[in-house]
């Protein structure tokens, strides 16, 4: 494996979590998020600033899933309050609050970002194996959660609030829950991919990369495990493979959300079930 | 017999409308009452209401003598309440016994550190299984729910209400847009299980359905009390008369 694969593997490896976490929050739960990356952000700039500060890695990634965490649970009070188009909106905002913010305070680097993140201290091989790792356990995680009866309740919850709340579920934990699980583990990667590239930009965290994540998510098949896990292989190489996509990468990850949610609102997955009859449940 | 539910003093009011006014009611242990009147009187409001859906203006609601008036919709499904909704509403995304299997571990997932613990369904099935068994869907199992017709739907309600192992069922027109035969087997199936012991309050516009399986009627017109008591008796007073059949 050549620098170029490893680096190429790792940053797969890094959008493996990233998707699998906002499909805990969409897919499982029902509850749209249009701003993603900025929890992907805010775990990349705690580790970036407590590793600047001499912090060891295990310390600043655990920093990095729980500022990351909290501030999800936050944003998640506003899905009690709203859902539907308008939590879209809220979580939107947070994406274009977030980049307004870090680009605007010195603290944070302003328009520049953070340069000069201390290495991780391993061979590149040995890094992506060890977000190979996190990449591993976030699908096992995520997996886990399905077939518990959390994962049954995020459906319940997704399909219809009212009626799981007459069957006596306390929908507000359950919203909470998937939104502090699923940002904590955008802050993990958002911590290892501060590591990864050692230098980082408000750009990396805005409003297109959160659009760029939700169509892994819908590509793969909305609530999907498997399916999420593939399609983002699939949309992360492909740019690097083919290399005139990449000039065209926008064009084909919207031509793509369009497609699916038009044609095959299931996505990968639903193409799965159709091909073998099994659902993923 | 003592009363298993109690409202007292329910006033509900939508911006400027009042759709209940000082409207008090209790249920007996085991009791099956009907709560009727022409539309817009009030019914489901009273359900939803007693439930925590709606939020009333004045309310004293009471299961078993326990105050229930502040607590949130859950925590008073917890206490004994079932609710089957006028307009079905099943899970989608699931099969007509995971439907029921979701119900059924209402324990499971009362907090979400069992949620995240418990794993097995096998229980849960069984149990499910048995409750589709009680309103005779259990052929449908495995089939999704948007697959499904009205009558089967409805009966589904009543399974995945009866799961969650209540001790007072509250059921919102479960009869409504079914034909005369299926209405009429799903009322004898209501009745069966009320007369199991499980104290039910249903709202109902099918007339003869009601008179024929209810222990008590309670009416309601405008928002407002009208009358109660015996099925026949009732139905033989002339304002309710005038008030739900127009003569």
């Amino acid at each position: 494996m050549g620098p170029y694969e490893i680096s190429l593997a790792t940053g797969v490896g890094i959008y493996v979590i990233l998707a699998v976490s906002l499909n805990l929050i969409t897919g499982y739960c029902g509850q749209i998020s249009l701003g993603h990356a900025a929890f992907f952000g805010i775990g990349a700039y705690t580790v970036a600033l407590l590793s600047k500060l001499g912090w060891p890695m295990y310390l600043t990634l655990a920093a990095g899933l729980s500022s990351a965490g909290i501030i999800g649970v936050i944003i998640g009070l506003t899905s009690l309050r709203v859902k539907e188009d308008f939590l879209a909106i809220v979580t939107m905002g947070v994406a274009f609050l977030f980049v307004g913010i870090v680009r605007q305070q010195e603290f944070f680097g302003g328009e520049m970002g953070i340069s000069g993140i201390p290495s991780h201290g391993m061979t590149k091989f040995a890094y992506l194996c060890f977000v190979l790792v996190f990449a591993m356990l976030s699908i096992l995680f995520s997996w886990y959660v399905k077939k518990a009866w959390i994962g049954f309740a995020f459906d319940a919850v997704a399909d219809d609030e009212g009626t799981a709340r007459t069957l006596g579920l306390d929908i507000k934990s359950y919203k909470l829950t998937a939104f502090a699980m699923g940002t904590s583990m955008a802050g993990l990667a958002g911590g290892l991919y501060a590591y990864y590239t050692r230098f980082i930009v408000p750009e990396t965290f805005g409003f297109i990369e959160s659009i760029t994540i939700l169509s892994m998510v819908a590509v793969g098949g909305i609530g999907s495990t498997f399916g999420v896990v593939f399609a983002t292989v699939l949309l992360v190489m492909m740019p690097e493979v083919f290399r005139f996509i990449n000039d065209y990468k926008l064009l084909l990850y919207g031509a793509l959300l369009f497609g699916v949610m038009r044609f095959k609102p299931e996505g990968l997955s639903g193409f799965y079930t159709l091909l073998t009859g099994n659902k993923e449940k | 017999m003592a009363a298993i539910l109690s409202a007292e003093a329910v006033t509900v009011r939508f911006g400027g409308i009042t759709a209940l006014k000082d409207v008090s009611f209790e249920v007996k242990q085991g009791e099956f009452l009907s709560l009727i009147g022409p539309n817009g009187a009030g019914k489901t409001t009273l359900l939803k209401t007693i439930t925590g859906i709606v939020k009333p203006a004045n309310a004293s609601i009471k299961i078993n003598d326990r105050e229930i008036t502040k607590l949130p919709t859950h925590s008073r499904i917890r206490l004994g309440l079932a609710l089957t909704h006028q307009i079905v509403s099943p899970f989608k995304s699931m099969t007509v016994l995971q439907n029921v299997m979701f119900a059924a571990g209402y324990k499971k997932v009362r907090n979400i550190g069992l949620s995240i613990l418990n794993f097995s369904r096998s229980s849960e099935k069984k149990d499910a299984m048995a409750f589709l068994e009680m309103v005779d869907i259990a052929q449908y199992k495995n089939f999704p729910v948007s697959t499904m017709p009205l009558g089967i739907l409805k009966r589904l309600e009543v399974a995945r209400a009866l799961a969650i192992k209540p001790k007072i069922l509250l059921l919102d027109e479960p009869l409504a847009g079914l034909n005369s035969q299926e209405a009429s087997r799903l009322a004898d199936t209501i009745k069966l299980i009320s007369q199991n012991g499980m104290t039910t309050v249903m709202i109902e516009h099918n007339l003869s359905e009601v008179l024929r399986i209810s222990d008590r009627l309670y009416v309601l017109d405008n928002g407002k009390y009208l009358a109660s008591g015996n099925p026949k008796e009732v139905m033989k007073q002339p304002e309710v008369r005038t008030a739900y059949l127009g003569s």
